[in-house]
């Protein structure tokens, strides 16, 4: 039946094809347009009114997310009134457009920007002069920024950092995540152990910092210790070490780091996982079992293949998170005691240099750094068939 | 089912909207957008000889404002201070509101920085922004956003209110190359001060010391007594070695010319010289000690500042003696009194041919967005009385020449207010003045890898130079 | 069950509670901590509150009366050493008794002390009161009166949290559902190249949009309203949204789609009758996600809200209880927990979706 639909579509001409591509086009455009435009109108009357603030806060909620759904049901209700041809052709956009439309507003076209101002000096590109004039401009460096990237000292630390963090902190996400989420699952205590160890996903970052603040802190060895962990040295009879800050084991102290974004992050893969693993067939379990296998065994054979998907899923999107990392870094070390990475670095650029030709180049590297990742889920993606 | 559910929607907003625009009107609330809302005002009302509170500028906006041509307007003031700092600022700027009628709304947050940076470059700045390290300051400057206040106040009336050098570390290079003044001081911290308890200092006998030998003497005294004198720690998350930067610039005053300390804050003077490697080089015999400092040379970098004098506090004493800035009282044990438990004295003079420097860090205010509202309101922060909260509440000093000391209310304040009039000369926190990247970054950096042991003197000078943007 | 033997359950159980155990403790850590004062959080460890032994005075000496030379070997209450032994703490003999000097030569005197089991147990609810119900101000007027104002509660923030962070979550579900529906079950020219870019665009740092967005808004208009932080949220939710949703509702049979098709359904009905309901495990996992970023978030928040006090949220009002220089973070403590509050009532409540069995006996429908 799909196969009937992508053949009536290559039977038609070549301007219904053109009018089509206007359509899916104009849609893409209308429906968060208008979307804008009717829920800023009853906006206008949200912050101009008067009313308590709890009213307003509801009459917020209500607006926003009713707005929305009343105006897919709207243009999804103008497209299948058309004839069934343009029905196929214009629907996915219907779904897809608005997606597409805000991501490339808020995603895609400040990245373009970025790259275009990766080219240009400190100050950016000079002010009132046409685009095509700025190539000729004095501003424009070309590629000189990337070239300084490669060879400054703190960068390379950063990117070494950030390879740490995806080896250490990523693989120990997704393991302890599975791990956790199969032990609960097959536990009388599942509900209790599951929200424990997701209970750090709730903690802001500055909480975070507090809290491990408490483990890390340093004090002289005749003081009285106020982290856990020193504590925990200095009674073996150690002297206590400063944990993340420890200059002397540079680079490994970048682990003590991994551990607080491990610790804050495993909840979202045991979450994920737990619901992969509850939509495992129990027929297919208990038939492996009936025939005799362990339980190890049908761990690794039967259900990690069968949830494959989903440790794809999480395993992108953790590597994808842990190459943005940047509050708990910020907050805990500033990025001083060589644990630099390549966020840190494009806020000190960005922000406090205010060098927006380095601060951006420095972001679009960091895009790129995706790339590896991207091919390998198409890979999957056509393995399995999806497309 | 779902259909019903869309109807039932709709039907709840449209309600919700009926509701909302003929609900009950309490009391106007605050205006949400803290940006101007300004509404036309009428023809200035007659001047009664005003009597206001403070300083007003002949023929300047803030008349004008005082004679009511600007009232009902809003000025916007960004700042990154905030409890209890915020509230002294309101009542700082309370005497302006009530001469002027002019709305003063302060915006700031911890995330200064960032803030304004995203603002700026959107088209939204702030109408006066409080920068605490006006090295940030010529970042804008250079690239076109602030607006010489020099270009309506006429240098007589700066010259009455500030010392000159005030005036002459308020000048950046601006968009054409030329210098330009960024901005009015508004308030500043006295740094050149060093804490010790002193109900416990007096009863052990031991002196102020008064020179610098004086003050290793008296350092070595504590430690053959068996304790160690120092607390020193510089962590601070992301600014962390920014004590260490205070103890080099306070060492480079005393231990070479004003003339080179400025070179240096230029960055004509490179960090790599031997001016800076002997300040540098004389603080480390401190602080590299591990019987003069508390927690030993390794414990500095992880000590956050802020809690770094608690030792001092205890009894008895951990340690006896911490230098920091006034700001530093705010960390001190609730319950510790000024002059009983704590004091301060002068950090002494090295070489005595340099006289008795005085190390300052202040903020200063700098206009976006000129309108003549703006304008009265910078014209006001050039009096002492715009600082008033402060004064009379403590945690910072008037920048200002014409600020009396019994307009202090706290006789600490009052005490170092006095100190900066008896020094030789004074000079602003050079890393505060050094462009961002040097002075909130490599700087910093570069004193917490050379304390931690991390990198040697000569790998961190290289650096810090090779930062310094060209 | 009947069909294992005793160890695995305990096996798993206690492989379970340790690692449950081991990763409470940093909260527990800050649990406790939020109760105690903030000398006592500065000088003393968290766990002091459990039952531990310390060393406790029992008798003072004056060094000067027994007539001992600190910078000689001492000979005191049964032990002997040097002025930095002493200092350290000198064992006697019988092991439950310790001498030190405390102090330092001039000043200090000797202290005998003994090792006692002991609870510190000095709770506050200071720090609570605080955050909950602001700080008192005392501010002196120039003529001398002292004025007390009332700190700020925290209602209005929470208020704020919430408007911001409910429909934050709804929305880019909303659209990221049409969207995966769409990538997974339609076909239509450029589908594989929209998606390549959406999962590209799961890297793109939000810091970036930042200027460009706000430059945006400022044309609108939008500036410091909810819609602006509704849609700033959504845009910057909708990759991993979209990603995450594409990959659930992919792996739904085929068949129950195509049976559906057959009795005539557009893929309207079959999205809204269909797929949501069978969704709800993934819609619940990405919604817990985005409302816990969301409700913790500060910088898109302070760029898109502003700064203006009615409109901040939770995590802005209480960065700024720490005080301008951070003196005051021990009241994080406290307000870590204030805010955990919530996203843990939204996390309780969306467990049950979490539900084995969703979908086996849906392939039959």
């Amino acid at each position: 039946m799909v196969h009937m639909e992508v053949a009536q579509e290559r039977r038609l001409g070549a301007g219904s094809r053109f009018l089509a591509w206007l359509g899916r086009v104009l849609l893409a455009v209308m429906i968060p347009l208008i979307a804008f435009v009717v829920i800023y109108e009853g906006f206008l009357f949200l912050r101009d009114s008067q009313a308590p603030r709890w009213i307003i806060a509801a009459v917020a909620i209500v607006w926003g997310v009713g707005g929305v759904a009343l105006l897919y049901w709207v243009f999804n209700g103008i497209v299948e009134r058309l004839p069934d041809v343009w029905t196929q052709r214009l629907q996915p956009f219907v779904f897809v457009g608005p997606a597409m439309a805000i991501l490339i507003w808020y995603l895609a076209l400040p990245a373009v920007r970025t790259f275009y101002l990766s080219l240009f000096g400190r100050d950016g590109p000079p002010q009132g002069v046409g685009f095509f004039q700025s190539f000729g401009s004095d501003a424009f460096v070309g590629l000189q920024n990337y070239v300084a990237i490669f060879t400054e000292r703190l960068l390379t630390e950063a990117f070494r950092n950030n390879l740490m963090w995806i080896a250490f902190g990523s693989t120990f996400s997704v393991i302890l995540g599975l791990l956790v989420a199969t032990l609960a699952d097959r536990s009388r205590f599942e509900r209790v152990a599951k929200s424990l160890v997701f209970l750090p996903m709730a903690i802001s970052f500055v909480g975070a910092s507090v809290i491990w603040n408490f483990m890390y802190e340093i004090r002289p060895v005749e003081q009285p210790q106020i982290g856990l962990l020193n504590a925990l040295l200095v009674a073996a009879g150690g002297n206590p070490v400063a944990w993340d800050k420890w200059v002397a084991i540079a680079p490994w102290n970048n682990l003590f780091l991994i551990l607080i974004v491990v610790w804050l992050q495993t909840g979202y893969a045991m979450v994920l996982f737990s619901a992969a693993l509850k939509g495992i067939p129990d027929e297919i379990l208990e038939a492996a079992r009936v025939d005799g296998a362990t339980e190890i065994q049908v761990f690794f054979r039967i259900m990690i293949p069968y949830i494959m998907g989903t440790i794809i899923t999480v395993w992108t999107t953790i590597v994808i998170f842990t190459l943005k990392i940047f509050d708990v870094v910020w907050v805990m070390t500033g990025g001083q005691f060589g644990t630099h990475v390549i966020a840190t670095q494009f806020y000190r650029q960005s922000f406090t240099a205010r060098n927006s030709g380095y601060g951006s180049a420095i972001a679009i590297i960091l895009l790129l750094t995706v790339i590896p990742v991207m091919i390998y889920n198409l890979r999957q993606f056509r393995e399995q068939e999806a497309f | 089912m779902k259909r019903s559910l869309f109807s039932i929607l709709v039907l709840l907003v449209v309600v919700s909207m009926v509701l909302t625009s003929c609900g009950p009107t309490p009391a106007p609330t605050e205006a949400p957008k803290p940006t101007e809302g300004a509404k036309p005002t009428e023809g200035a009302k007659p001047t009664e000889a005003a009597k206001v509170p403070f300083a007003v500028m002949p023929g300047g906006y803030l008349e004008k404002a005082i004679a009511g041509e600007y009232k009902g307007k809003t000025v916007t003031v960004d700042g990154p201070f905030t409890n209890p700092d915020d509230q002294r600022f309101f009542e700082s700027v309370k005497a302006f509101e009530e001469a002027t009628g002019i709305k003063v709304n302060y915006i700031g947050d911890k995330e200064f920085e960032a803030r304004l940076s995203i603002a700026v470059d959107a088209g939204n700045a702030p109408d006066i922004a409080d920068f605490p390290q006006p090295g940030k300051a010529e970042n804008y400057a250079r690239q076109g956003h602030i607006v010489d206040p020099t270009t309506w106040i006429p240098e007589s009336w700066l010259k009455q209110q500030y010392n000159q050098s005030w005036l002459d570390m308020a000048m950046v290079t601006g968009p054409d190359g030329n210098k330009m003044t960024a901005g009015v001081w508004h308030r500043f911290n006295g740094k050149s001060l060093v804490w010790y308890p002193k109900d416990d200092f007096d009863a052990a006998g031991y002196k102020i010391p008064t020179t610098w030998e004086e003050l290793l003497a008296l350092t070595q005294q504590i430690a053959d007594d068996g304790d160690t004198p120092w607390c020193i720690g510089i962590e601070s998350g992301a600014a962390t070695g920014w004590p260490a930067t205070d103890w080099t610039e306070e060492l480079m005053l005393r231990t070479t010319s004003l003339e080179n300390y400025d070179r240096w804050v230029k960055g004509e003077l490179k960090f790599d010289s031997p001016e800076v490697r002997k300040a540098i080089e004389t603080w480390s015999q401190i602080w590299f000690n591990d019987k003069y400092v508390y927690g030993g040379r390794n414990g500095i970098v992880s000590t956050f500042f802020g809690d770094a004098p608690a030792p001092m506090f205890e009894q008895p004493p951990k340690c006896w003696l911490h230098k920091q800035g006034n700001f530093i009282t705010g960390f001190f044990p609730e319950g510790a009194k000024a002059g009983v438990d704590y004091d301060f004295f002068y950090l002494p003079p090295v070489d005595p041919q340099y006289g008795k420097p005085f190390l300052v860090a202040g903020d200063l205010m700098a206009m976006f967005n000129d309108r003549p509202e703006v304008r009265a309101l910078m014209e006001y922060f050039t009096t002492p009385q715009s600082a008033s909260g402060w004064l009379t509440n403590g945690g910072a000093l008037a920048a200002h020449k014409t600020a009396t000391p019994d307009m202090y209310g706290v006789p600490l304040e009052r005490g170092i207010a006095e100190l900066v009039v008896q020094a030789t000369s004074f000079r602003f926190d050079g890393s505060d003045m050094m462009p961002g990247e040097v002075g909130a970054g490599s700087f910093w950096t570069g004193m917490t890898d050379y304390v931690s042991g991390a990198a040697d003197l000569d790998t961190v000078l290289k650096e810090i130079d090779a930062s310094w943007p060209r | 069950m009947k069909s294992r033997k005793w160890v695995g359950p305990l096996l798993v159980n206690g492989s379970l509670l340790i690692i449950v155990l081991i990763w409470s403790i940093p909260t527990a850590g800050l649990l406790v901590s939020s109760f105690r004062s903030r000398f006592d959080i500065q000088t003393t460890g968290w766990w002091n509150v459990l039952p531990h032994r310390e060393w406790k005075k029992v008798a003072e000496l004056d060094p000067k009366e027994l007539g001992l030379n600190p910078d000689g070997v001492m000979s005191v209450e049964g032990v002997e050493g040097t002025f930095e032994q002493l200092r350290a703490g000198l064992r006697s003999p019988d092991g439950d008794t310790r001498v030190t000097w405390v102090g330092n030569k001039r000043l200090g005197h000797i202290e005998v002390q003994k090792r006692v089991w002991t609870v510190t147990w000095n709770f506050t609810l200071d720090n609570y009161k605080q955050v909950l119900l602001g700080t008192e101000i005392k501010v002196t007027k120039p003529d001398g009166t002292v004025e007390t104002s009332p700190g700020q509660n925290l209602s209005q923030a929470f208020l704020n949290s919430l408007a911001v962070s409910i429909p934050s979550t709804v929305i880019p579900i909303l659209i990221a559902a049409f969207a995966a529906y769409a990538f997974a079950w339609m076909r239509f020219p450029g589908r594989r190249g929209m998606f390549i870019l959406v999962v590209g665009l799961l890297v793109v740092p939000l810091q970036i949009a930042l200027v460009p967005i706000l430059r945006d808004y400022n044309t609108l208009n939008l500036n410091g309203t909810f819609l602006a932080v509704w849609l700033a949220h959504t845009g910057f939710g909708l990759a991993l949204a979209t990603y995450l949703l594409f990959n659930y509702i992919r792996t739904l049979p085929r068949e129950t789609l195509e049976s559906a098709f057959i009795d005539g359904a557009s893929h309207f009905t079959i999205f809204l009758r269909l797929i949501l309901p069978l969704s709800v495990p993934a819609l619940a996992s990405f919604a817990i996600f985005q409302f816990l970023w969301v409700w913790n978030d500060y910088l898109v928040a302070l760029t898109f809200l502003g700064v203006d006090p009615t409109y901040k949220v939770l995590t802005q009002r209480l960065a700024d209880l720490t005080g301008t220089f951070g003196n005051q973070w021990h009241l994080l403590t406290a307000g870590a927990f204030v805010t955990m509050i919530l996203p843990m009532i939204v996390f309780f409540s969306l467990q049950r979706y979490f539900v084995r069995g969703l979908l086996a006996g849906s392939v039959k429908g």
